[in-house]
């Protein structure tokens, strides 16, 4: 369980995270989504103790993290697939960090079989690939066997059978009844692996929500209609929020009705549906839309709908 | 999930649980232990350490032995056997306190001190481990390079008779001073690296302040130089392994304890530091 309260961090100027108030609770995978720059990260460094927060406060099961007489059996971190000196094999990055609580070494070999390290686990860090580096820190974050789990961006840079991997490993320990908090810019993924969401932009919490609820309140979905009579229908659907554009062959596009309520008014009036599709709008469309005030950096607006583009409100130079 | 006992006598009824053990000094310098020993860096720069405290003695004292018959008269009266083989200390000195500085910096550059503070979030067992076990290993180490550095010169020296031996008057305290000065500048590498956390920053002000310092202090009016030259943190410190017969300003002991006070006063600074700031 991890309890984030009012939590606030600025450095100098810059305001990373601002008023940042969740939880996230254990059984269940957590998403921590955000573009980049949202403050994720600094987020999950004030978890770890590593940075103070400027005010406000974050524990871990009910105590500061720096007041547990043993972190890593409380939490488990990856922070930066390479927070590890490059210059030290696999093993004895493991067995540094285990002795600083007193950890077997035998819990060290079961963490590298874990994740599949065993034949790299004496060969240097600086020679790992990118997905063998996320293993190690999947390793590192695992070896205190901790019952919260916090990794910020842990499948960039996997192979898809790394990122599968990944995916199941974190439901399964979830499903073992741990927190597991992750971090992430795309949708897309977390839409697979959490089931909990938890979304910031620009330090502050836009959305703190279910993933299913996530999908079934997101903003723009469309139903997909297609009949004889497109005109006819057209007509009948028309009202002050509807929206039905036709995309020819007797195919229209409806917003602002849900294929319930457009199925029974055709019925009512007789008109023969051969499709009605709701339209789910992409998770990762709804999330840039939602998270489109908050980005720190964008392409030149030419690419954005013209409308929605508030150019007058502070956007960052 | 026993994790969420914080006592063990809590997590001891559950069949599976594990007694969780917590963090302690001792632990957090087994920890260090092993990453000081599983770096090449450790060993290759103690190496070159060792080797030039001791090869580059042997060098001056050979050259001297077989220079001897046509030195100066003034060459000759400033010679001494004990120094000319400790002289090694001044390229020891670069070896030694770039690996102090690297001892920290190394965990920055790498971001291994995110890791590192993550497991002992109390920080300051972490920095006194560095400090103590660095300064441990370059004492054992130097003095015994110094000692190894000095019978090894008075064996070349002796071909010509112009050896000295332990029980000279100033001599032990030079061997062994050798060792200590060493010892300081190591751990003033670690506290001025906990301090930088950026190995070009650290190295490049540890040796400004050892080396540059007093070079910069000889272009003062004699009158200023001559008084604050010898409380600088690398004359002070080589008080230690000055000649009996030389007026240095500062007594042997007493230089080193000033050189002593400076690399405490950066350790605690650093300590400080290493509290208050973000990692």
């Amino acid at each position: 369980m991890i309890e984030a309260h009012a939590l606030s961090k600025r450095y100098g100027e810059r305001v990373a995270v601002s008023d940042l108030s969740f939880t996230v609770r254990p059984g269940a995978v957590t998403g921590f989504l955000g573009p980049n720059g949202a403050g994720k990260s600094t987020t999950m460094r004030m978890i770890l103790g590593l940075d103070a927060p400027t005010s406000g406060q974050v524990t871990v099961n009910g105590r500061r993290y720096a007041d547990h007489p043993a972190p890593l059996h409380e939490v488990g971190a990856m922070l930066e697939a390479r927070a590890i000196h490059t210059g030290r094999s696999a093993r004895n990055h493991l067995l540094a960090l285990a002795a600083t609580t007193g950890i077997p070494r035998r819990r060290v070999d079961e963490v590298i079989d874990t994740v599949g390290l065993q034949d790299a686990a004496r060969t240097r860090v600086g020679r790992f690939s990118l997905g063998m580096g996320q293993r190690l820190g999947i390793a590192t974050a695992l070896l205190g066997d901790p019952a919260t789990l916090v990794l910020d961006e842990p499948v960039n840079g996997l192979d898809p059978e790394g990122v599968l991997w990944i995916r199941t490993l974190l439901k399964d320990l979830a499903a073992e009844g741990r927190t597991v908090l992750l971090s992430s810019h795309l949708m897309s993924e977390m839409a697979l692996t959490a089931e909990h969401l938890i979304i910031i932009g620009r330090g502050r919490l836009i959305a703190d929500t279910s993933v299913s609820e996530f999908v079934r309140a997101t903003p723009g979905g469309s139903v997909r209609v297609r009949c004889d009579d497109a005109v006819a229908l057209t007509a009948l659907l028309a009202g002050p929020d509807v929206d039905v554009a036709a995309l020819g062959g007797g195919v229209l596009e409806v917003t602002g009705l849900t294929s319930e309520r457009i199925g029974r008014i055709a019925a009512q009036h007789a008109i023969a549906l051969s499709e009605l599709t709701p339209q789910q709008a992409s998770l990762e469309q709804a999330f840039m839309e939602l998270t489109r005030d908050d980005v720190e950096f964008r392409p030149p607006a030419r690419d954005l709908d013209p409308a929605p583009v508030p150019t007058s409100e502070g956007q960052p130079a | 999930m026993s994790a969420m006992t914080s006592s063990p006598a809590a997590a001891a009824p559950g069949p599976a649980a594990t007694v969780h053990s917590r963090v302690t000094q001792r632990r957090v310098l087994h920890s260090e232990w092993i990453k000081l020993r599983t770096l090449r860096s450790t060993f290759w720069t103690l190496i070159a350490a060792t080797v030039s405290l001791i090869g580059f003695g042997a060098l001056f004292c050979a050259i001297t032995a077989n220079r001897w018959p046509h030195m100066s008269a003034g060459d000759k009266a400033g010679f001494d056997p004990a120094l000319t083989s400790l002289r090694g200390y001044f390229l020891a000195q670069l070896a030694v306190g770039v690996l102090g500085v690297l001892v920290i910096t190394g965990e920055y550059a790498t971001g291994m001190i995110r890791a590192t503070l993550a497991a002992v979030p109390r920080r300051l067992p972490v920095l006194w481990a560095k400090a103590a076990l660095y300064s441990l290993v370059t004492w054992v180490l130097m003095t015994v390079g110094a000692l190894a550095a000095f019978l090894i010169g008075q064996g070349v020296l002796s071909s010509r008779h112009l050896g000295t031996s332990l029980s000279a008057p100033g001599v032990t305290r030079m061997v062994l001073g050798t060792g200590l000065y060493l010892t300081v500048v190591g751990l003033l590498g670690v506290a001025i690296g906990a301090l930088i956390r950026n190995t070009a920053g650290g190295i490049a002000t540890l040796f400004g302040v050892l080396l540059v310092l007093p070079a910069l202090a000889e272009a003062l009016p004699s009158s200023w130089g001559n008084r604050f030259g010898p409380y600088l943190p690398g004359n002070a410190g080589q008080a230690l392994i000055s000649l009996p017969r030389e007026a240095h300003p500062l007594a042997p002991w007493t230089g080193f304890t000033v050189f002593c006070v400076y690399a405490v006063v950066a350790l605690a600074a650093s300590a400080v530091l290493l509290g208050r700031r973000d990692a």
